[in-house]
């Protein structure tokens, strides 16, 4: 049977573009804005009654609200693992919402570049996802949805602490801005332990890929703000934008250009040796390839290479990561059998299929 | 580069200037290592939030008022299990636990105690001016700090004009 799903893994979603501000160096920016509804409790106290009435209530909202009309709903409930595992690939959704039990669902746009969690901490969350750091873009965006949803139900607000959470780390704004960066020549110079150093003073967190209690794959981190009350959206936004991510991003470029200036042979070689694996190893486990598609992308952007396009690259980010390799194959596949699925992916298509 | 003042062989990578009691200035140009063997380096340790929150909730056992007892009449959360699960039952929570949240508010949110940002239109934007003054002010306090006297006397002009309307 075919799902909306078996669509969705063939291309990369909207924030894989590799457009917008800064786009060599920020992959993506997404804004999170956690809602609760009154008169429903929060889903720690939530019996499966009315787990279900609240994924019907968001539901029927979002079918009211004109601008919100297109949106693909899906039960994460009845999902498969490989497809629930396929969406946090995606960042469609959490690894909380995946492994989570009972009613609970997701809505996104087809261009996946906003979606709707529905009960994973909260009764709602919502985001959006850009390409490179657009995040005016992002939260223009995610500031109308949060309107439209407005007009169809109450959210729980308090006079003195804002929006409601479950959690009171995000009570406030309930905002959290995450931006995905690739920092290879930080990694490469020993220089990302300052980076974090200095994210840590301003209340910030950094992240592996796939967020929470995740590693760094390949040279990506993600940093988020922590705190949600006492400043505005905009202020916090501000910050991400005139501050921390042109910071940061200033770091890794004059990092490049250490690297470039004192040891560009060394470069040259970690680079063409990444594309020399990727474009001959036979089996390859997703970190790996990670890794050196890595130090590709970075080639690609200092001009050491040009033999690959960062549409292919980004895609490929996207498909060797197992549920996407799986769902390509279309087949379950056990670790050493994805090993040589994804080899032979890869060197498909690097070498022009 | 000088040479740690403590240790005279590192390299000095932390330098503090601290005014005395007397008013003096008082420079301090140490390594790494020996700023942290004095305390003055705050070690590479990732702050997180949920530890905080562990730390101050089971500290908060200790306190005077038996919190054992306080319990939501809405969802019937009680104060120990909140402690250990990190997340509340409902909104009156937050009205029930109040006094702890209040003090956890302020470890985990910088300071931070009011919201300042977007209202539901529903709720109208009776509350609007007052944030706005409120961020206001703050952002006046950082543009004195980093000598941007122009953006401050911009920002204390429609501080003004707000607090006059």
């Amino acid at each position: 049977m075919s799902t909306p799903l078996d669509a969705v893994v063939r291309q990369a979603g909207e924030w894989l573009r590799g457009i917008g501000p800064m786009h060599e160096i920020v992959i993506s920016t997404r804004i999170r804005l956690a809602r609760n509804i009154s008169g429903f409790l929060f889903l720690p106290r939530a019996e499966p009654d009315m787990r279900q009435e609240i994924t019907e209530t968001v539901t029927s909202a979002t079918r009211r609200a004109e601008s919100l009309k297109d949106l693909v709903h899906i039960d994460v409930d009845e999902l498969s693992e490989l497809d629930r595992q396929l969406l946090v690939e995606r960042h469609l959704i959490s690894r909380q919402h995946a492994d989570g039990t009972g009613a609970r669902s997701v809505a996104f746009q087809p261009s996946e570049a906003a979606a709707i969690m529905v009960n994973e901490e909260d009764h709602l969350r919502i985001q959006v996802m850009r390409s490179g750091l657009q995040i005016n873009e992002a939260w223009q965006q995610i500031n109308s949805i949060d309107d439209s949803l407005e007009e169809q139900l109450d959210f729980e607000f308090h006079s003195q602490y804002g929006y409601l959470t479950a959690c009171p780390t995000n009570v406030g704004t309930g905002i959290r801005v995450s931006v995905m960066l690739h920092l290879p020549a930080l990694r490469l110079t020993n220089e990302l332990e300052k980076v974090a150093q200095a994210a840590r003073d301003m209340k910030l967190a950094i992240r592996g890929l796939h967020g929470e209690g995740t590693e760094a794959l390949g040279d990506f981190f993600q940093i988020s703000n922590q705190t949600t009350l006492g400043r505005s959206e905009e202020e916090i936004i501000d910050d991400f934008r005139d501050v921390v991510i042109p910071k940061i991003v200033e770091y890794e470029n004059a990092a490049r250009e250490v690297l470039l200036k004192n040891r560009s042979l060394a470069l040259d070689d970690k680079v063409w040796r990444a594309m020399g694996v990727l474009k001959n190893a036979r089996l390859i486990s997703s970190n790996e390839a990670m890794q050196y598609l890595s130090h590709v992308r970075m080639g690609l952007h200092i001009g050491r290479l040009q033999s690959v396009d960062l549409q292919t690259l980004n895609e490929l980010f996207l498909q060797i990561q197992p549920a996407h390799l799986q769902k390509l194959h279309g087949e379950r596949l056990n670790g050493e059998q994805r090993s040589i699925e994804r080899a032979a992916f890869i060197r498909a298509r690097l070498n022009g299929k | 580069m000088g040479r740690c003042e403590r240790c005279k062989k590192a390299k000095a990578t932390f330098h503090l200037t601290n005014i005395d009691r007397s008013g003096s200035k008082v420079e301090r140009h140490l390594c790494d290592k020996c700023a942290a063997e004095e305390g003055l380096l705050q070690t590479a340790k990732a702050v997180d939030l949920n530890d905080i929150l562990q730390n101050f909730i089971a500290s908060s056992k200790t306190s005077g008022t038996d919190l054992s007892t306080l319990v939501c009449d809405r969802c019937g959360i009680s104060y120990v299990e909140f402690r250990n699960q990190g997340l509340l039952g409902c909104a009156n929570d937050y009205e029930v636990f109040k006094e702890q949240i209040a003090r956890l508010l302020e470890r985990t949110h910088a300071g931070g105690s009011v919201h300042t940002g977007k209202t539901p239109k529903s709720l109208g934007v009776a509350h609007k001016p007052q944030h706005d003054i409120r961020r206001l002010k703050r952002q006046l306090a950082e543009a004195v700090a980093a000598e941007d006297y122009e953006r401050a006397a911009k920002l204390r002009d429609r501080v003004r004009q707000l607090e006059d309307s």
